[in-house]
């Protein structure tokens, strides 16, 4: 399953965000995702793709979680 | 048994005796399949005795896992296990805990460092792996056992009551990063109780203590079960934060 595609699933099961909405140039902060969303979908990002976040700076778009998380595996 | 996926399922940590055990059994006369857990193999044998009575007398499921709450890996290993048996948690009492008694001169650090990773770092494991979970059902409570002596210190006890009084930190916090899930999340503070821990002192402390309580006696296990049990219910939705006394009006 390509990265954008695990994130936009995560995010729908976990915080019933609208999937349409979920593309790489939205923002974190027009999705609405705060600071406990982030770390709910870090945890579930952690289990299904075998990695370590870590606590990444700058990320402001869904794009900069794909390609985060991209680099990791 | 095959109602037991509708029942909602609660984990109370060191709950071979004592405290815990108390709290199981009122989480199981609540409709709750429990969790019992302990340390060690070494108290396997009387563990697995209480599950046994608990799913005669109440007719639920009563678990039991071995996991020493200061190791992380063995807590969240604990935590899968039990959503993978029972599907989900929806209570955890942190009640594990021990003493390592003496006056700051004679304390060692050994005994400093083992009562603050049982009684406050098992706590933060277990509310990490529990939080997860419980984050995901929006839906959980979580009490955490602190003491009087957390509120108030006791001489001879500054290991124990630095780990109570951390045990408070860590309850008002994380009701505020919890509470955007539906999750609560309180402490309870026993006074004096009697128990295996409380039966080491002698009669002369016992009755000099019992003075210091305005109802003039020790509470019983039972005592600070009920409480559990009330913020484990329906009832206590909108109580979060909170650190609640159970001491009989203990003057300190």
């Amino acid at each position: 399953m390509a990265t954008i595609d695990t994130v936009r699933e995560v995010l729908v099961e976990n915080l019933d965000l609208d999937p349409e909405a979920i593309t790489e140039d939205a923002t974190i902060e027009s999705l609405g995702i705060d600071s406990l969303d982030m770390a709910e979908l870090t945890c579930e990002i952690e289990e299904r793709c075998d990695i370590d976040f870590g606590e990444p700076e700058g990320l402001s778009t869904i794009g900069d979680i794909v390609a985060h998380i991209d680099a990791l595996s | 048994m095959e109602m037991s996926e509708a029942r909602p399922v609660g984990l109370v940590s060191g709950s071979g005796r004592g405290i815990g055990l108390a709290c199981a059994r009122e989480l199981a006369s609540r409709g709750f399949d429990v969790c019992l857990n302990c340390s060690s193999e070494r108290s396997m044998e009387h563990t697995e005795a209480a599950a046994r009575a608990i799913e005669s007398e109440f007719g639920v499921r009563a678990l039991v896992f071995v996991a020493d709450v200061a190791k992380a890996a063995e807590v969240k290993a604990m935590v899968d296990a039990i959503v993978s048996e029972l599907g989900r948690l929806d209570v955890l009492v942190n009640n594990a805990g021990i003493t390592r008694d003496g006056l700051i001169a004679r304390m060692s650090e050994e005994d400093f460092d083992a009562v603050i990773d049982v009684n406050l770092k098992g706590v933060f494991n277990a509310c990490k792996a529990a939080a997860k979970v419980m984050m995901k059902q929006r839906h959980g409570r979580i009490i955490n056992m602190s003491s009087v002596v957390g509120i108030h210190g006791n001489a001879g006890q500054v290991n124990y009551a630095a780990s109570k009084a951390g045990v408070i930190g860590i309850t008002k916090s994380l009701a505020k990063e919890l509470a955007r899930r539906n999750i609560t999340v309180n402490a309870v503070a026993p006074g004096f109780i009697s128990t295996d821990m409380t039966d080491a002192l002698s009669e002369e402390q016992k009755e000099a203590i019992a003075s210091r309580i305005g109802l003039g006696r020790f509470g019983s296990a039972e005592d600070v079960a009920a409480l559990v049990g009330f913020l484990a219910s329906d009832e206590a939705a909108y109580i979060t934060g909170q650190a609640i006394e159970v001491d009989g009006g203990l003057a300190l």
